[in-house]
């Protein structure tokens, strides 16, 4: 079993050969993207492969990341992997101007969305006990 | 903290909101103590993996954002109030002098009334060109150094202390502007490392760059 890490989520995944390779079915879990004849697709876009990253029904989650753009990060022991998200979709999310969304607890456990809080003026800022 | 509940309370019926976010691996607990003492009645949410600094781009605590009732950013991140003034500190007796102490003060309100300003008058929020312009670019290093960043803190937190820290070390050489990732794996090692001899070290070696650059209000 193999742990990933997404820039949201984590996820236990069998994983075969060297490299991170898996089931289409576990790859679109994963990132969303779904293994067709033209590629790796999501809505109307489809990222084509490399020949060397598909086999049958098994993709190479991590050639795919690459050509996407993002990092692709192993653990020494290659159980542990974190797929960063790519750049170009971080500074496009950015120049979007919307306030990228997300969800994290409050100090009592309780999950808040940024969004809930749309029709206020919010003044987000970061601190740390460090 | 206790000057955003201030600003909060006496805002919060002009349709305001504060969300304070802690950069914290060591989870809840660690910030618990300092969110207890604000008192403060604004979100207060924990951020485990700095899923924050990853989403917008940040490098250092205080950052904060200005969101208007769209959603949109108003003014990118920037240095919430705080300066550069504890760089020129008596390291022995911990104390500024009284006019840095005043400088500081003084620095800290105009931004809390610039707060103030964009909420009762729309004052200081930048035009979507000057946001756009002013948003710090997210290179292939740091987008790197998020993912061996959020390796790290996973391997640290399952027990894997060696390696999690090589993947901290890696994260911050390829992204050595942040401050977070660097004072996070010096805490994650150590509580008060992060504020020990090499912080100062590396503050020096900034020489006449700013820690805290001042918001262009």
């Amino acid at each position: 079993m193999t742990t990933i890490l997404t820039p949201t989520e984590e996820f236990n995944v069998t994983t075969m050969r060297h490299g991170l390779w898996m089931k289409a079915a576990d790859a679109e879990r994963v990132t969303g993207w779904t293994l067709k004849p033209e590629g790796m697709c999501r809505d109307e876009l489809c990222v084509p492969l490399p020949l060397a990253a598909v086999s049958g029904s098994e993709v190479d989650v991590a050639a795919f990341w690459h050509k996407l753009g993002g990092p692709a990060i192993a653990s020494r022991a290659r159980d542990v992997w974190a797929l960063g998200a790519p750049p170009d979709e971080r500074n496009a999310a950015l120049k979007d101007l919307e306030a990228p969304d997300f969800t994290l607890p409050d100090i009592d456990g309780v999950p808040r969305t940024l969004s809930q809080l749309r029709g206020k003026k919010v003044f987000m800022a970061t601190w740390a006990s460090w | 903290m206790p000057v955003w509940q201030h600003l909060y309370e006496e805002l919060k019926d002009k349709g305001f909101m504060v969300v304070a976010v802690a950069e914290e691996s060591r989870g809840a607990d660690h910030a618990r103590p300092w969110i207890e003492q604000a008192k403060s009645s604004y979100w207060q949410l924990i951020d485990v993996e700095h899923r924050l600094s990853d989403l917008y781009n940040l490098v250092n605590v205080p950052q904060a954002i200005w969101i208007d009732e769209t959603g949109k950013i108003v003014r990118p991140p920037e240095t919430a109030g705080s300066t550069d003034h504890f760089r020129r500190m008596d390291l022995k007796t911990r104390t500024m002098t009284p006019e840095d102490q005043e400088a500081r003060r003084a620095a800290r309100q105009a931004y809390l009334d610039a707060v103030r300003a964009w909420v009762t008058t729309g004052k200081y929020a930048l035009n979507e060109g000057e946001v756009r312009e002013r948003l710090p670019e997210v290179t292939p290093e740091i987008a790197e150094a998020r993912a061996r960043f959020r390796l790290g803190v996973w391997l640290r937190l399952h027990g894997n202390t060696v390696e999690g820290d090589r993947q901290m070390d890696e994260a911050s050489a390829l992204h050595p502007e942040s401050w977070s990732m660097w004072r996070q794996a010096a805490d994650l090692d150590e509580v008060g490392k992060a504020s020990g001899p090499g912080f100062w070290q590396r503050v020096q070696a900034l020489g006449e760059k700013p820690y805290y650059p001042p918001p262009k209000l």
